[in-house]
């Protein structure tokens, strides 16, 4: 990785504007809101979490967790190993429920929507907040059933329709060079970046709303990272994307927004994550508000 | 930056013969015990295998004297000192009680299984069905004989191959259960993820994602099952009754099977009776090892369809 200068792509700046308002607001000077590519009014919010908090147990790993994620942006979370990214992607799918002892306090909704509600079908939620999770986890199956297998639970079952899925997401995750002449073997025999890859186009398969992205490219090569960022700006038309990354480049050159997590000692001792600033990525990598965002950044950047 | 001194690397280690891959040379004492390790690994081996192939190859041996097609498909004779007859109700009642057995305690396992290590989690009755399950691992085979005696011949007033399925049945399910419960536990929780994260339920990630994962193993398991259940005397004994000619009816009839043949034969005093227990072990052996060898290769297959090739 070069030093290049973190930011490459235009991003959305104003947060202070009415209707995002409850985006967090900043100590910080805000670029003028003229050349804004997206028009406010049309930002509207996907997920709102207020007040949210996720035990394991006994333990809580994260607290403190308010923000808004708007549609048709990426949105990064970075902070160091530990402090809870992966604990807050996971609650916006309700993967916890999975996690035995697992408990998710606060509120989170979608679209308005409380996500926990007792009436909420939660494998509808999962099948319109697509999920790729930060270890490589293909089917032991042939990579075409890997990419179909969403599409087949939805129904779909014509053949000539499920080839042309599974032709079109592998290439949008650019893998169908790779892959295209053995379509039929396991997947379990791709390398763990060509795996990575399969993960991303089987969760595109599904067609969802809103990607979560936990560390994606943490496997790839810079020629796979590249082509995976270049999908993230392609498919922002159509969808939210969320994405934990360490890479603060990449963060910087993919996301609108950025939240910096970090995990502190709490009144007993045990570290617990929490966020500490959630802002346009522009503002959080050249005018941080707190000096524990530019410590990271800046240890990152030497 | 400023250059800082590094003191030098201390070299890489190297052995006398100044290579760096070849081993460094071991002490007495370690090349003592590496070698005596290795004899004490070949013995137990050899200890283990000794009366394996010992009884393989004397059951073979004495078993072929008699072993013929003839032998497998005649009909047993009226008398112990008779040398003709052969075992083939035998093997006939072997096959369909097995079967039959399986059919019931195999589904049915893996179903439990299902429960126990998906749905049940830490629940009470979780553990109730596993303790029980546990209990009924320990219980004598003689015990389930008598068991079915009393609670379906002695209501349906029949002895019947199907009864001797009911034996054998419960005393392989909680292997099955088990079996199934420790194979499904090994499906990494990440290939479940997965399927839920693309919107599947749990239901059909189980069906889709977690079985044909787990199928090789629970095959595995369920084929020690079959095999020592095919070989059980001991609940056949009060519940199948005794018959002379072939009985392909599981519901129907008295029975006879090939563990029952071996028994009887085998306290005999009349020679032929006991040329004809080893040909009816042999034929046991036989049968055990071809579904075994045909089941490994119906999953074998299963799975690469479900798996994809390579
Ligand atoms: N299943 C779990 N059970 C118990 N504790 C957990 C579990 N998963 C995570 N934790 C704890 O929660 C805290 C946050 O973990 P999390 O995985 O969210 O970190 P992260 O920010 O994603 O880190 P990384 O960058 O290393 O992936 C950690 O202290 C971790 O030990
Ligand atoms: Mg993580």
């Amino acid at each position: 990785m070069t030093t290049e200068p973190p930011m490459t792509t235009t991003l959305t700046p104003d947060t202070t504007i009415d209707g995002v308002a409850t985006l967090p607001p900043t100590e910080v000077d805000q670029p003028p809101a003229a050349e804004s590519e997206v028009p406010e009014q049309e930002r509207e919010v996907v997920f709102r979490l207020s007040e949210v908090e996720v035990f394991y147990g006994a333990a809580r790993a994260v607290t403190g967790v308010d923000l808004d994620i708007a549609r048709n942006e990426i949105t990064a979370f970075i902070g160091p190993s530990g402090c809870g990214k992966t604990t807050v992607i996971r609650s916006l799918n309700r993967m916890h429920d999975l996690t035995p002892g697992a408990r998710v306090m606060g509120t989170i909704t979608y679209h308005g929507e409380n996500l926990y509600s007792g009436k909420v079908d939660p494998a509808e939620v999962r099948r319109r907040i697509g999920m790729v999770f930060q270890k490589p986890n293909p089917f032991p199956k042939s990579i075409y059933d890997n990419i179909a297998y969403g599409p087949r639970i939805n129904g779909t079952r014509k053949r000539s329709q499920l080839d042309d899925i599974v032709e079109h997401a592998l290439t949008r995750a650019a893998l169908w060079g790779e892959v295209k002449d053995k379509l039929k073997s396991s997947a379990l025999g791709l390398s763990g970046g060509q795996a990575q890859r399969l993960c991303i186009a089987r969760a595109l398969a599904v067609d969802p709303d809103v990607l979560l992205m936990d560390e994606p490219c943490s496997a790839l090569d810079p020629i796979a990272t590249a082509r995976i960022e270049d999908l993230m700006h392609e498919l922002k038309d159509n969808l939210t994307i969320v994405i934990v990354t360490h890479n603060m480049q990449q963060a910087a050159r993919v996301s609108d927004r950025t939240a910096f997590y970090t995990a502190e000692p709490d009144e007993e001792g045990r570290r617990v994550g929490k966020l500490v600033e959630y802002d346009v990525t522009e503002t959080i990598f050249t005018k941080p508000g707190d000096p524990r965002t530019e410590g990271y950044i800046t240890g990152r950047f030497g | 930056m400023t250059a800082t001194v590094v003191p030098p690397a201390p070299p890489t280690p190297r052995s006398p013969s100044g290579s760096i891959l070849r081993p460094r040379k071991a002490t007495g004492w370690r090349r003592f015990k590496s070698g005596l390790a290795s004899v004490l690994f070949v013995l137990a081996f050899v200890a283990a295998a000794i009366p394996l192939i010992a009884l393989v190859y004397y059951v073979t041996r004495e078993g072929l004297k008699v072993f013929s097609w003839e032998f497998l498909t005649t009909e047993l004779p009226f008398s112990q000192r008779s040398v003709d007859g052969g075992i083939g109700p035998a093997v006939v009642g072997t096959i369909v009680i097995t079967v039959g057995a399986t059919l019931m305690a195999v589904p049915l396992g893996v179903l439990g299984g299902i429960y126990l290590n998906e749905y049940a989690g830490k629940s009470k009755f979780g553990a109730l069905v596993r303790f029980l399950s546990e209990i009924l691992t320990g219980v004598p085979s003689i015990v389930m004989g008598l068991f079915i005696y009393t609670f379906w011949v002695l209501r349906v007033k029949e002895q019947t191959g199907f009864a001797g399925s009911l034996a054998l049945a419960c005393l392989m399910l909680p292997v099955v259960i088990r079996t199934s419960e420790e194979m499904l536990k090994l499906v990494p929780h990440e290939l479940r993820e997965g399927s839920l994260a693309l919107g599947s339920r749990k239901s059909r990630t189980i069906r889709t994602v977690v079985l044909p994962h787990a199928a090789p193993g629970i095959v595995s398991g369920s084929l020690l099952a079959v095999a020592r259940a095919a070989g059980e005397t001991a609940p056949l004994l009060f519940t199948i009754g005794a018959t002379q000619t072939a009985n392909w009816n599981l519901f129907e009839g008295t029975n006879t099977a090939l563990s029952v043949q071996i028994f009887g034969n085998a306290n005999s005093p009349y020679i032929p009776a006991q040329e004809r227990a080893f040909g009816a072990a042999f034929t046991l052996i036989l049968i055990v090892f071809v579904a075994t060898a045909l089941a490994r290769i119906v999953t074998v297959v299963y799975t690469r369809r479900v798996s994809g090739k390579s």
